[in-house]
Parts: structure tokens; sequence; C-alpha cells
């Protein structure tokens, strides 16, 4: 298929990984941001391949991983009320909250509902009236956009019966949060490129000026992220900070202005917790005021449940790129995929999920 | 929900209240709106996220990249015969 066979030709990813090893002269540590792109480098096993000076450390681009416990809780009460059509996002369905799941709640007579697109959950509500339908937004700049447009859409058609749980989190204040903490050891990134799809690459600039590191979007075939880590140990052999888009098809500077638009006018910017790491500064977006009749945990008054995490599971640190999946005592023992005990076990975004399914059980 | 491979624009329908196409992804088809991608053309491969089109993929870049990709494999393979003969 267009676009996709290109960017998986194993000659290109073998030039690449010999070019890659003729530069590097020196241990290096990258983060990959998003839990797409782990996914992928561990499924074309691209961590095996590389050199050995070049350590992958996995970020918190996994939006079902870092939806903090209170969120889930929050979903799970509403979830389990009489009258309510809960809908999420598939890989939603299965995080633990401190009892229970969304998965759980169904199997006991919860109408929860897994959809594709926000825009389903509104066709949900205009096609039931006398039901409430809730929407679980979650994720990162790439489905800000979607879940605001289903808000600006049911105003429009003045539907009463759609509200939305907003958690969504912004990739630029976690990266400076990794950036700016004591024991970080990150020395450059491959930013997401579908979040820069949307964003555009000029946010990154005084992140990469202020920690002087090397900043590059990138895709998701393995030809993409072999490109994308070349070009950052290229600027890391030669000293020189900065973004360098090695996404061209996808990204442009200024991103999509329009999606940015409807994003500004439903959301606004707020502290948000994220799950295994706290809270980070002005790192989520929340709905706007005057959209308030949208806010599920309002119109369901559950604002006041603030559960505690658990302490076996070491997803935090593994979110921060300080350790990896196999330096958890529960990895493949207690937790595995079926029976999940943290959110990055969950989703197949989730760096211990990842580790776990293409069995890097070993390799620390 | 970060489905991170591009689908194909096969149809185009404007009659409801937003845009919708029909997104073929190598073989499994999925609608998805259009209103963050209004100059998507039939034929178009799109970036969709949760269920919208977020940027339209630019071919001439496409292009460009696998150019540049190509030459590094021609090269490194040009710096590999001697190696091999020898
Ligand atoms: S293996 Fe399970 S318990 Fe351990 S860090 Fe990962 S999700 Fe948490």
């Amino acid at each position: 298929m267009k676009y996709l066979a290109e960017f998986r030709d194993p000659e290109l990813a073998r030039a690449l990984l010999d070019e890659i090893a003729r530069t590097v002269t020196r241990p290096w540590t990258i983060m990959e941001i998003c839990g797409g792109q782990t996914h992928a480098i561990m499924r074309h096993g691209l961590d095996q391949l590389l050199p050995d000076a070049i350590t992958l450390v996995h970020g918190p681009g996994c939006p079902v991983c870092v939806t903090p416990l209170e969120t889930i809780d929050r979903a799970l009460v509403i979830a389990a009320q009489p009258g309510v059509i809960f809908t999420s996002f598939g890989d939603m369905l299965r995080v633990p909250g401190s009892r229970d799941d969304l998965f759980r709640i169904k199997s006991r007579g919860g109408d929860v509902r897994m959809v594709y697109s926000p825009l389903e959950a509104l066709k949900l509500a205009r096609e039931n009236p006398d039901r409430e339908v809730v929407f679980l937004a979650v994720g990162f700049e790439t489905t800000a956009p979607g879940n605001a447009m289903a808000v600006r859409q049911a105003a429009a058609e003045g539907l009463t019966n759609f509200s939305e749980i907003t958690s969504h989190v912004l990739v630029p204040p976690a990266m400076e949060a990794i950036l700016s903490a004591p024991n970080n050891r990150v020395q450059g990134f491959l930013a997401a490129g579908h979040v820069c799809a949307v964003m555009g690459t000029t946010e990154y600039e005084p992140l990469a000026a202020r920690h002087r590191v090397p900043i590059v979007p990138t895709g998701f075939e393995p030809v993409d992220i072999l490109r994308g880590i070349l070009q950052t140990v290229r600027m890391l052999e030669s000293g020189e900070h900065g973004v360098v888009n090695a996404y061209g098809r996808a990204v442009r500077t200024e991103g999509n202005p329009a999606a940015r638009a409807v994003v500004d006018e439903v959301y606004t910017v707020c502290d948000r917790k994220w799950r295994g790491i706290g809270t980070i500064p002005r790192s989520g977006l929340r709905l706007r005021d005057e959209f308030a009749a949208f806010d599920a945990e309002r119109k369901f008054a559950v604002g006041g449940i603030n559960p505690e995490e658990p302490a076996v599971c070491i997803a935090g640190e593994i979110l921060q790129g300080l350790k990896k999946p196999p330096e958890c005592p529960a990895f493949g023992t207690e937790c595995t995929p079926l029976h999940p005990l943290g959110a990055t076990m969950v989703s197949s975004e989730g760096a211990c999920a990842a580790y776990h399914k293409y069995a890097r059980k070993g390799l620390l | 929900m970060c489905l991170a491979i591009p689908g194909k624009i096969l149809e185009i329908r404007t009659d409801g209240p937003l845009p919708m196409a029909v997104i073929d992804y190598a073989g499994a088809r999925n609608e998805a709106c259009l209103a963050y991608t209004p100059e998507a053309q039939i034929g178009d491969y799109v970036i969709v996220h949760a269920g919208f089109a977020l940027q339209v993929l630019n071919e001439q870049e496409a292009q460009a990249s696998l150019a540049e990709l190509t030459r590094l494999s021609a090269l490194m393979e040009a710096d590999a015969e001697p190696e091999a003969g020898s």
C-alpha cells in the first residue's frame, strides 16, 4: 500500500541501520515519546538491531497509561448509573480503576459501549434523547480535535443529554518535566509524529533551546523511526540542538490550524495529573466554562472522588524513562496483559504490554 | 486510539452535519470526519485518529524522503562492495 510498503522496505531500513552504526561514537539515550512508536520498535525488533551504544527509553505517550486513576474511578461511578450510556475508546475498557474496570461494569449490566469516534457517541445521544450519553474524552493532541468537535457539535445542535469526562494531556509539558527532572537521562527525543501533525513543531523550539536537546518529529514505520533516530544521533554527535522534522509527509510547521482552532475554542489549558507520574503544570486540557454544560464530572457530581494508587506498580518510573518494564518485580508474573496491575500493561501502546507481547523479558 | 497507519479516501459525503469520508486502511474500511481536512479529495491518503482525518499526506514530501533514503541506501551498497570483493 502506498505510503506504507515503501516505509517498511527492509533495504532502506538496513541502510539506515548501517548509517546509524557508522555515525555513533558514544553512548546516547533517546526517548520515543509516543506509545505507538514504542509498539512499532518492539514489533519490528528495532531495539535489538540498533548499535548497543544507543539506548531507547520509552516515553509517556500512551493515553491509556497516563489517564489518572481518579478519572477512571469517576468514569466507573458514572458508567454504573442507570439511564447512562457510557461510551469510550476500546483501549480504555480494561484499564484498572481502584477496584473495577469498565468491562466489569458492563458485565454487571452497565450500558458501556466502545466507540471508534466521539461522533458515534454524539449519534447515540441524538438517537436516545431519554438517556444520558457520556463520553470518556482522553488522549493527547491527536484525539483532542475530534473530542472538541463532538462538544462543539452537541452545543450547535442543542443536545442536552451528551457530556464528556475530559482528561486530555499535552506532550510538550511532559517533555519539559522529563528534561527538568534531576535524574533525567534522556539526551534526545523522537517527537510524536501525529501530535506534531496537529500542533506543528514550533512549541518544541523553546524546549530544544532551553535544554539543548535535539527534538525530531518522527513517523511510525520502521524506516521512519530509523530515520528519526539517525537524525537525532547526527545532531547528538555534532553537539547540535533544535527541532528537525523527519516526518515531512505528515508534519507541517504550523500543524493543522483548523484543528488547533477548534481545540482552543472548546478546551483550555489546565494543570493535569498523569497516572504514575503526578501533576504536571499546564499539561492538560479541560472544557472551557462556556461548555460547562457538557462536563460530565459536574453533571454527575463525581469531582470528590480522589483515590490512591496501589504501591506495587513502577509504571510512573517507566513512563518517565527511568526504568524499563522487566525491572518491575510483577512484570510477567503477577502482572500480565490478561490481569494488568498497572495501566502500562493494558494498551498495546503501553511499554509493559509491548515488552510482554514481544517477549523482551530478559533485556534490561 | 492512536492508529498510526494512513488511510485512503474512497468516498466523500457532505449530506450530514459534518463532512464525512469512507476510508480504506489496507483492506479495512471505516468512516472518518473531514472537518479538519476540507481540502481532501477522493484518492488522497489521510492520517486518522479517533475518527477524524488530521492531515492529508503530502505526496511530494513522501517522494522526496524516499529519494533521499534510496540515495543513502545506494551509497551504503557502493561502500560495501569493495569490502566484499577484497
Ligand atoms: S509490569 Fe505491571 S505492575 Fe509492573 S510496572 Fe508494568 S504495569 Fe506496573
